[in-house]
């Protein structure tokens, strides 16, 4: 008993020892680093920075890693305005943007927008005109699309996000969106809402989907990773990090990270789809 | 020696009370400053009557006064026959230890985060909001509801004190004449607070206009001007969250500038109206 314990400890350190260097590699770059990385913007992107983050700060402790949301234009903004090191966007800045800011851009991942609805709601399915129609306000019942008799709550986010931005251009083709229409502010926002409103209908990125949310296929294609990532499922984007310049220091080392075979693990366990 | 130094903490003072003076209208002349654009790109008009959309170039922001209008006076009517029950029974009706608590909960309730009760809003009032009397469950109604008890403190604290402060040699003279509890609350304390009493309104209602997260997070922000209590609505200050993640340069950033002056003349005539109400009292010099 005792023996079979102590073989198990060594097998096990064993195979820690065997382990570690594949997953700790990555992180070995930040050796010796410490302050401060501020990180803002895209709400999309929230999942994979924390996670990386976690994982630097504890490898290290001196290194200090905040993230905050805001929304892609906040990122770009405050990026560019110096008040935070990486700001991210779920778009690709314009070349306004770029030019007057000179903004680097990585982009990391390819995420979708996908339309949902709460998980009650019996629709899973709908076309391009008729998202179209429910999002400009034409259609406001959910009885009109063969549901419930209830008139439809439309989720949609502030001009200055990213997801908005890619899902109006993709899946709304530029349409109008009705005054009506309720805003949040977040993709964590949009996701409370929708899974809180049994009449509700919004979009929200692909790697903030859950259980809690049901999502809707567009002209009969589901906004699967997979469909995403064959292109098939058009309403999909970059996810990028920007930096004010050639990035150095902790910020270049961040960047490396995300893009390093652990990062690009630790965006497609999060739902999106690494670019490597 | 002690001469000197009374005119020295005079002058520190005097210089403090000139800062802050000055930065508050320089926040103005900025705000003013900042505006300008807007108006000379477009018609001024249209910004303060006509619709938001930024993609036709139209910044009006007329929804967002109205919807802070509906909400804000929503919230204080709701707020008002709550905080006079709960005034009279903290000064006169309810017993000693009643008395004791409830004060000290309205006390704490001061320093309830604003974020708290739109968190129980979210995921309390508004789904029972849609579910029971209809419509989205984020409207004016469910942020007024709200609101109402997150400036009910300073309108219950505002009553207490002016109720407090009625001359006692009144109310034992009422006393004397054989009126009750009730009797001398309401012809005598009330009539001689009630100077007090609307300027604790107009503060609360002041709180009202300028509160941002519990509009942001329960009226649902649509940019239609609501014609409801059951319909959506944005509020300046939500607007301004909303939008100030904008370009810098665009015109939709500078019209936060337009709802900043707006917030700054319904915040003047609330304080005006203070003034001119316990002047008419007579409570201030």
């Amino acid at each position: 008993m005792r023996k079979a314990s102590i073989q198990t400890v060594v097998v096990f350190s064993l195979l820690c020892l065997l382990v570690a260097p594949c997953f700790g590699q990555a992180l070995d770059a930040f050796e010796g680093q410490k302050g401060t990385l501020k990180i803002a913007g895209g709400t999309a992107h929230i999942p994979v920075m924390k996670e990386a983050a976690k994982r630097i700060m504890i490898r290290h402790k001196a290194i200090v890693i905040t993230v905050a949301g805001g929304g892609s234009g906040l990122g770009i903004k405050q990026v560019g305005e110096g008040l935070v090191d990486i700001g991210n966007s779920g778009r690709k800045p314009k070349p306004a943007e770029i030019e007057r800011y000179g903004l680097k851009l990585f982009k990391w991942a390819i995420d979708g927008v996908a339309v949902v609805v709460n998980p009650a709601n019996k629709i899973n399915s709908l076309t391009k005109r008729q998202l179209k129609g429910i999002f400009s306000g034409k259609i406001d019942n959910w009885s009109n699309l063969g549901g419930v008799k209830h008139a439809i709550t439309v989720y949609t986010r502030d001009e200055a996000s990213g997801t908005r931005a890619v899902f109006w251009q993709k899946a709304l083709d530029k349409g109008d969106i009705s005054a009506k229409a309720l805003f949040v502010q977040s993709n964590g926002a949009m996701k409370t809402a929708v899974a809180n409103d049994p009449y509700g209908i919004g979009y929200v990125s692909v790697g903030h989907m859950d259980e809690t949310v049901a999502p809707v296929a567009l002209d009969g294609i589901s906004p699967s990773l997979e469909a995403v990532k064959n292109g098939q499922y058009n309403v999909a984007r970059g996810l990028y990090s920007n930096t004010k310049g050639e990035p150095t220091g902790l910020t270049r080392l961040f960047i490396d990270y995300l893009l390093s075979a652990e990062g690009q693990q630790i965006a497609a366990n999060k739902g999106f789809i690494p670019v490597k | 020696m002690s001469n000197s130094k009374e005119v020295i903490a005079q002058s520190v003072f005097f210089l403090c009370a000139i800062a802050s003076a000055l930065i508050i209208l320089a926040i103005f002349g900025f705000m003013v400053a900042l505006g300008l654009p807007l108006v000379e790109g477009s018609n001024f008009l249209a910004i303060w009557t006509g619709p938001w959309a930024p993609h036709r170039g139209l910044y009006g922001i007329l929804p967002m006064i109205s919807g802070t209008l509906w909400i804000a006076l929503s919230a204080t009517a709701i707020c008002l026959p709550l905080s006079l029950g709960t005034s009279f029974v903290i000064t006169s009706l309810g017993g000693l230890r009643l008395r004791r608590v409830l004060g000290a909960l309205v006390r704490f309730m001061t320093g309830i985060p604003t974020v708290i009760y739109g968190f129980l809003g979210i995921f309390l009032l508004v789904p029972l909001i849609r579910k029971n009397i209809g419509g989205p469950g984020m409207c004016v109604l469910t942020a007024g509801i709200m609101l109402a008890i997150l400036i009910s403190p300073t309108m219950i604290l505002f009553f207490i004190d002016s109720l407090l402060s009625v001359d006692s040699t009144y109310v034992q003279a009422a006393k004397a004449l054989g009126a009750n509890r009730v009797q001398r609350l309401l012809y005598v304390m009330v009539p001689k607070a009630i100077g007090g009493m609307s300027s604790g309104i107009i503060l609360a209602l002041g709180r009202a206009l300028g509160d941002t997260l519990i509009a942001l997070m329960l009226a649902g922000n649509a940019i239609r001007a609501p014609h409801g209590l059951l319909e959506p609505a944005r509020t300046l200050p939500a607007h301004i969250a909303l939008v100030k993640a904008a370009d810098f340069n665009s015109l939709e950033f500078r019209s936060i500038f337009a709802c900043g002056v707006a917030l700054y003349l319904f915040a003047t005539t609330a304080t005006v109206a203070v003034r001119l109400i316990l002047r008419q009292r007579k409570v201030v010099p």
